[in-house]
């Protein structure tokens, strides 16, 4: 049972100590891991309501967008051809840059622009405006999906780190705490018993030497009774006076 | 490698007209090897194809963000629910013939195990 586990220690005064700072150490981690957990939930939340927001105003822009398309074709006829055969270099470009929250990262898409798109003779005889129209719509489409890109991909890598920390602050408060705190009752008690053993044995001994003792003693009277032990008074020598030996 | 530095692509995977509609704001490259960052979807598509077209895009490094339109990316699911890197990004988009269906997204799905979609309208 997981209740009963224990780190195999000896139940020594240095193991308490020990074990006593591994607990300690323990708390501080599950409370640091908390309170790590619940900055990137707050991140998390926001991340999410903001790609609900970002979903919403993609299906619109995407609309304008397949619509404006549709406008173009209908003035210029299906010029697909022509852009499929000019793509060569692209304008729109990605640049992922890294944020950090609670120590994990998370990457950033920005639109990168450089240079004009490539097809510019697309619509030169007619339907100009429409092209330009159809281009800004889908340049509008491509930053706003950029947007939502990464936040999506935040909202992974956060989901993800997420579970991790809190799987982390379950580990250590039912496992790796209550192990430390059995350990730690443990060694109280062994302590204890090994006390009471030590004063135990201790009376043991007194009680043995008393009665040694005692038995001596005994012996000793009967011994003087009977004439045979004539116990010899030891002289006191402070009242007991010498004779001057210098100045008489 | 030189497009880390300038910036990554954006590829695209759809019907006709929304590769082109991307095409037209300046997102589509050819690169050396004349190796497109878009794959126009028709009928007459096989769905090795597809499928092959997408871990192609998915394998290269120099795409940041992956655009599938939603009902293209329906018929190849499982390969979208099994891709766990971060980069590229797989992001769903709607189509000028499908409306955009949130409850197949695979975000908001996620987001709606955690959380009820309501609560933030």
């Amino acid at each position: 049972m997981s209740g009963k586990e224990r780190f195999p220690v000896f139940p020594s005064r240095m193991a308490q100590t020990t074990m006593k700072t591994r607990l300690k150490g323990a708390q501080t981690g599950r409370n640091l891991l908390k309170k790590k957990a619940d900055a990137l939930t707050i991140r998390f939340r926001q991340i999410l309501k903001r790609i609900i927001d970002s979903k919403t105003l993609m299906g619109t822009v995407m609309r304008d967008a397949a619509f404006s398309l549709a406008e173009a074709k209908f003035t210029m006829g299906d010029f697909s051809q022509q852009i499929l055969q000019n793509v060569n270099k692209a304008s729109i470009k990605v640049k992922a840059k890294k944020d950090n929250v609670a120590g994990v990262q998370l990457p950033i898409f920005e639109a990168l622009k450089d240079g004009n798109p490539s097809m510019d003779l697309t619509g030169l005889s007619r339907g100009g405006q429409q092209m330009k129209k159809l281009r800004d719509n889908y340049e509008k489409a491509v930053e706003v999906l950029i947007d939502l890109a990464s936040l999506q991909t935040s909202f992974i890598a956060l989901d993800e780190v997420i579970k991790i920390t809190n799987r982390r602050v379950n580990a250590i408060e039912h496992v790796i705490i209550p192990k430390i705190e059995n350990t730690v009752r443990y060694i109280i008690s062994e302590l204890d018993e090994m006390e009471r053993e030590e004063f135990f044995r201790l009376k043991k001994v007194q009680e043995k030497n008393r009665k040694v003792k005692a038995e001596e003693e005994k012996k000793r009277q009967e011994l003087k009774e009977q004439g045979l032990l004539v116990e010899i008074e030891a002289a006191n020598l402070i009242e007991e006076e010498d004779t001057d030996i210098l100045f008489k | 490698m030189s497009s880390a530095v300038k910036g990554k692509l954006i590829a695209v995977i759809g019907d006709e007209d929304t590769v082109i509609g991307f095409l037209m704001s300046g997102s589509g490259e050819l690169n050396k090897s004349r190796q497109s960052n878009y794959f126009i979807y028709d009928k007459n598509t096989s769905l090795a194809e597809l499928e092959d077209a997408i871990r192609g895009f998915l394998n290269r490094d120099d795409i940041a963000i992956l655009l599938i339109v939603q009902y293209v990316a329906d018929m190849v699911r499982h390969v979208i629910d099994n891709y766990t890197k971060l980069t590229p990004a797989i992001l769903e988009i709607p189509s000028k013939e499908h409306a955009y269906d949130p409850s197949k997204d695979f975000i908001l799905k996620r987001a709606q195990k955690m959380f009820s979609a309501d609560d933030f309208k």
